[in-house]
């Protein structure tokens, strides 16, 4: 199978007959600096319910930081969020995991020490409500919490197609295959939105469809809201219910696939221009 | 061919997720209790009780309190020593001033103090990491150091400043014999060491172990640095806190602050380092590797029948147990622990590699 017929299914799952809902993440005027560096600079766009959601642009545009923005990483200097029409404070990374945000990292973030099956356990953790003492005593409510919640992550494991695996150290694993452990550890914590830091970057052809095919599910069955940052264009264009393209942390394009691939600043900040 | 697990199919999550998952382990695991609850008490000598066992049971379960906060959250401490003491004098104050408290229940808030004074040292690692925290929690150190020898509250105020305990008892049972004071001793290692494999094991054990590999992405799963850390910590120096009551009350009787010097901190920081970090094995490997070798050492050329000076033989004892610590830290970074479990995988495919 060559890229190109993942490629037309996808654009079908993509394509007209897509149910959105509300925006439920609105960006306003977001300027984040670093001293004197401009990470990016009044930048304003949205996210509406169930749809994927590409953040595309060249090296050092500002999309990490934008994703970082989200999830309470990088406090921006300037400018609103509303997440489901309220106005959010400043927020602490544990705080947006709360509010059902869950993401992956371009570089590999992963607990190194533990196995498949912890990492991915580790990513239900707000789920769990045992104290301290009951843990200790690993009886009764501890245990059959514990149980409840590998029952879910058994879940998780299969959708992923990790089941073979589930006992391995993450440090042991192929790159490709730690990348999917990655997303199940973010899938784990049953995110309303889950954000994806170039989650094909360094795969191969027959990496990327698998990854492609369990975004398009996630978003499908579980109708997760996805924000996607990727450096595939096939990947993204086709995929992608909306893209907004940054540049030297400016946006320079917002819209449906084609209307992107159309813009002529698009085109200049991606080819370049002729002086 | 004797270890393998051909066979024994899992059939519920609740026997996946137990702690012994091979039926060989059990065994052993049901063994080694047998002869350390039955039949060391009948067959040890008085001596290999008071300078042997009980040292190393009681240090393991302080490395144990340790392997918690530096092995499993990835917070390097060098206040161990500290904690011990705080729990150590706190178990002797509640002793002397409250009549009839029973040796358990200032065992316990002996620990409960440790764990608000740990945790008070501890405020520091949310903002400092690796090295520097271990600086910033040597303060603990100097302060318990200065604070047990300075205020004579905490030593009733004794002249000498050495402060002593005796007719312990447990349940009316009196810990007057070694073999009684080994038995305590063990009991409630073993309780911890259950506790603390349980707490490793659920989600606040993996917690911690998520910050110790990758504090941003811990967070961002939504778990708080703050309360990990913190926790860490706390359940740390609880353990550590017990370890230094039973150093005190039941081992030396009677003690002074230099029985809690920053050269014990550092005792159990290599017991954790050479036994394995993130493992409770790790920390009876590492006990046992500092107290029974030096001691084995020791013994060797009077065993061997070869005629060196006890002087000779005590310079040696220093070079080789130093050369052994280097010679296992090469070969195994990670700990004895880890050589165990590698030797364990090996065992099972052994005689036939393929």
């Amino acid at each position: 199978m060559d890229m190109n017929d993942i490629n037309s299914a996808a654009s079908a799952a993509a394509g007209p007959g897509r149910r959105f809902g509300e925006v439920i993440l609105d960006l306003q005027n977001i300027s984040l600096r670093f001293g004197g560096v401009k990470a990016l600079t009044d930048i304003s766009f949205n996210v509406r319910e169930h749809e994927i959601r590409s953040i595309i642009g060249p090296n050092g545009a500002g999309k990490s930081s934008m994703l970082n923005v989200i999830n309470g990483v990088y406090h921006p200097q300037e400018g609103k969020i509303l997440h489901h029409g309220q106005e959010r404070k400043r927020l602490e990374p544990y705080m947006a995991a709360r509010q059902g945000i869950a993401r992956t990292f371009q570089n590999i973030a992963l607990f190194k020490g533990m196995s498949v099956l912890d990492n991915i356990m580790t990513g239900r953790n707000l789920k769990m409500k045992s104290n301290i003492l009951q843990m200790a005593l690993y009886w009764g409510a501890a245990q059959k919490e514990e149980i409840a919640h590998r029952e879910k992550v058994e879940e998780v494991i299969d959708f992923l197609e990790i089941q073979d695996v589930r006992k391995t150290p993450v440090g042991q694993l192929p790159y490709g295959l730690q990348k999917r452990v990655e997303l199940g550890r973010a899938l784990a914590a049953e995110p309303s939105m889950l954000l994806l830091d170039e989650p094909m970057a360094g795969m191969n052809v027959e990496e990327k469809q698998d990854m492609c095919r369990f975004i398009l599910d996630v978003n499908d069955q579980f109708g997760t809201t996805i924000v996607l940052i990727e450096h595939d264009m096939g990947v993204v264009m086709d995929i992608s219910d909306r893209v907004v393209v940054l540049d030297y942390g400016k946006k320079i394009g917002d819209g449906a696939p084609d209307e992107v691939r159309n813009n002529e600043d698009v085109i200049r900040a991606y080819l370049g221009t002729s002086h | 061919m004797l270890y393998r697990e051909n066979g024994q199919f899992k059939t519920s999550y609740a026997a996946d997720q137990q702690i012994f998952p091979i039926l060989q382990d059990r065994w052993a695991i049901g063994l080694l209790l047998l002869a350390a609850f039955v039949a060391m008490p009948m067959l040890g000598s008085e001596y290999f009780f008071r300078a042997i066992l009980i040292p190393f049971l009681i240090l393991a379960l302080a490395a144990l309190g340790l392997n918690i906060l530096v092995g499993y959250c990835g917070q390097i401490s060098l206040g161990t020593g500290a904690f011990m003491a705080v729990g150590a004098y706190a178990a002797y104050n509640f002793m002397v001033r409250i009549d009839g408290m029973p040796l358990i229940g200032a065992m316990l808030l002996g620990g409960l103090s440790a764990t608000v004074i740990g945790v008070l040292f501890g405020i520091p690692s949310l903002r400092i990491k690796g090295l520097y925290l271990a600086v910033a929690t040597l303060a603990a150190q100097f302060f318990t150091d200065w604070a047990f020898l300075r205020i004579g509250w905490f030593t009733n105020n004794s002249t000498s400043g050495s402060v002593s305990v005796g007719n312990l008892s447990v349940f009316g049972i009196a810990l007057d014999s070694p073999v009684s004071k080994y038995l305590f001793c063990l009991s409630v290692v073993c309780v911890f060491a259950l506790m603390a494999k349980n707490l490793t094991r659920s989600a606040i054990g993996r917690q911690w172990m998520a910050i110790r590999d990758m504090d941003v992405a811990a967070a961002v799963i939504g778990i708080r640095p703050v309360y990990a850390k913190l926790t860490a910590f706390a359940v740390s120096s609880f353990i550590v806190g017990v370890a230094g009551v039973l150093w005190a009350f039941v081992h030396l009787g009677a003690w002074e602050p230099a029985a809690f010097s920053i050269d014990r901190s550092f005792q159990l920081l290599f017991m954790v380092i050479i036994g394995g970090l993130g493992s409770i094995s790790g920390a009876f490997l590492g006990a046992a590797f500092m107290v029974l070798l030096p001691v084995v050492l020791d013994q060797m050329p009077h065993w061997l029948g070869i005629p060196i000076s006890t002087a000779t033989v005590s310079h040696l004892v220093h070079m080789i147990f130093g050369a052994l610590i280097v010679f296992f830290l090469i070969v195994e970074p990670h700990g004895l622990a880890k050589l165990w479990s590698v030797g364990k995988q090996k065992m099972r495919l052994w005689p036939f590699p393929h």
